[in-house]
């Protein structure tokens, strides 16, 4: 980050800290008064009804739920975005531009459209719906939804962090290893996966803190089976619905502690990876 | 003779191709494209009476009018204060800066409906700033007040990303040089950073209101939704769905598709004007 000369005059400070104040303000105002609430209202009546309330049967299921799907989010997306960017970046096709805006389209669909989305393609008036009925097996309002809602919305984020590094980097060194005889089991483990291994973490990351906050796309396919398809968001939906407003702001802080951690490391990540960017850069 | 790499013909690649690229179009045509063509083809499928039936609904258009409304509002009030944190972040220091950064951070990592209750907590007239607010005869809760705020709420990070890296970019050299020759601070505003700003400024505006028409989460608990006054569209297509009425779900989906694309391609428009104008290099940053 640049550093800037800071302002000497009088009336250059001033006007410093006249905007800082002013920016204080509003961020206090609209991110830090409603956070602190959550806190203040989850302890409202002292630790027992928290632990009750984080304890319940229902928020474990719902735990769950969100950690089935935070899986497979990370896992099928990983693997798709290695690929991805794979190919995209190491050899030469045609439509590059194409299938890079394909893999951003779920960033600019609403997560209630994604939703419907699922539904069309797998409900129970859809083909592959009414197909998979016949062996028993329903896909909206059940746990595979849930999966596949999470699937669809964060598509995007492992494949675009893996793609920013890879074009970046080059491929001087798998094609040394390759010229050399490395089998391709030894290409990826010893030169593939150590180089990309901190935006693979880092798109990991960004998956899983929104597989764990989808609220929107899970919303609608879910049906809203209590203790079957609520993952945490939903469970804070539930029981605010419900008026258990404790146990809502309850459940709410464990996401609010995931959010800031997930940033917390986020941070960490994204000066590693700069440095390797730069140092890469450096080399050339 | 120029010495040439006997391997470096253009048949030369590296393994995996196949793999990857099967991987990868398989994925996306499962995932992404297969929805989106069942989408347009239930679309095309649906008789007009029934698409005219469904637009004919006053109660979607009082919710289109609320959202769009609401969404531009928010997208304004982020823009200046947006504006203004990028402006701190990008050129001042002081205590507590890292402390800023995290959080502009939480409003894109923050579940909507945790953000959703928190804001309805914040501005109810029971407690707090909602009680004062109150007491002037102004409701947050349960008007397009709260719909505004919500969406201002998850809107800000947009801005502020947009703006902050172009004013760290541009460095201070002008003003500089503009403050020796002998220009005002208010010139220096108007003729130097707001010029080299507007393109990211308003691209940060458009995804900020396109991410506001879309919003459902953080906003389905402040707003109230009550019909024609407080029900968002996002709002509409759920209760369609939840009628099983995916005819009509449809239908407001592809308009509202419809409408936030346009805003994308103003948005990548703007944005590719301003690359172009600047040499920007995309340095992998968000």
């Amino acid at each position: 980050m640049a550093q800037f000369a800071q302002p000497k005059s009088i009336s250059g400070i001033l006007t410093k800290w006249a905007l800082i104040l002013l920016a204080f303000l509003f961020l206090g105002i609209i991110i830090v008064m409603p956070i602190a609430l959550v806190c203040i209202k989850a302890f409202s009546q002292g630790f027992e009804p928290y632990i009750a309330a984080i304890t319940a049967t229902e928020t474990l299921n719902s735990i769950k739920l969100t950690i089935i799907a935070v899986f497979f989010a990370v896992v099928i997306n990983g693997i798709f975005g290695i690929s991805a960017a794979w190919w995209i970046t190491k050899y030469h096709i045609n439509g590059k531009g194409i299938i890079i805006s394909l893999i951003d389209l779920p960033f600019s669909i609403s997560p209630v459209i994604s939703g419907m989305l699922i539904i069309l393609a797998a409900g129970s008036k859809s083909t592959v719906g009414i197909f998979l009925e016949q062996f028993g097996i329903q896909i909206i309002f059940t746990p595979i939804s849930i999966v596949l809602a999470t699937l669809f919305i964060t598509l995007p984020f492992t494949a675009r962090e893996l793609i920013t590094l890879m074009q970046s980097q080059g491929q001087e060194e798998e094609e040394a290893a390759y010229l050399l005889g490395a089998p391709t089991w030894k290409l990826f483990t010893k030169i593939v996966l150590p180089n990309i291994l901190p935006a693979l973490l880092y798109g990991s990351l960004l998956t899983a803190a929104r597989a764990i906050g989808e609220f929107g796309a899970v919303s609608v396919v879910s049906g809203h089976i209590r203790g079957y398809t609520a993952t945490l968001p939903l469970q804070v939906e539930i029981l605010y619905n419900d008026y258990q407003f404790i146990d809502a702001f309850a459940v709410a802080t464990l996401m609010l502690s995931i959010t800031i951690i997930s940033i917390i490391v986020r941070a960490i990540l994204n000066k590693r990876i700069a440095k390797q960017i730069n140092v890469k850069g450096d080399q050339k | 003779m120029p010495y040439t790499n006997p391997n470096k013909s253009k048949s030369f690649q590296l393994p995996g191709k196949s793999i990857a690229k099967s991987i990868t179009l398989t994925y996306l045509g499962v995932i992404l494209v297969f929805p989106l063509a069942l989408l347009l083809i239930t679309f095309f499928q649906i008789p007009m009476d029934i698409i005219r039936e469904t637009l004919n609904d006053v109660r979607l258009w009082a919710a289109l009018k609320v959202t769009v409304t609401t969404a531009f509002c928010a997208a304004l009030v982020n823009l200046v204060f947006g504006t203004l944190i990028a402006w701190i972040q990008a050129r001042y220091t002081y205590i507590g800066k890292s402390i800023v950064t995290m959080l502009i951070d939480i409003p894109f990592a923050l579940p909507t409906s945790v953000a959703g209750i928190a804001l309805t907590a914040a501005f109810s007239h029971k407690s707090g700033i909602g009680k004062w607010l109150h007491s002037f005869g102004i409701d947050i809760n349960y008007t397009p007040l709260g719909i505004t705020i919500a969406l201002i709420f998850i809107g800000i990070p947009f801005v502020i990303r947009q703006v902050e890296p172009i004013l760290e970019e541009i460095g201070t050299e002008m003003e500089q040089a503009a403050q020796m020759l002998g220009a005002t601070p208010f010139q220096i505003t108007t003729k130097i950073i707001l010029p080299n700003i507007i393109p990211a400024a308003i691209a940060g505006f458009t995804a900020a209101f396109a991410r506001g028409l879309g919003e459902y989460g953080s906003v389905i608990f402040i707003s109230g939704n009550m019909p024609m006054k407080t029900e968002v569209v996002s709002l509409i297509i759920v209760s369609k769905l939840e009628q099983f009425n995916y005819a009509g779900a449809t239908i407001i989906s592809v308009v509202m598709l419809s409408i936030s694309l346009v805003f994308l391609l103003i948005s990548n428009g703007i944005q590719f004007l301003q690359k172009k104008k600047y040499g920007l290099i995309n340095k992998g940053t968000h």
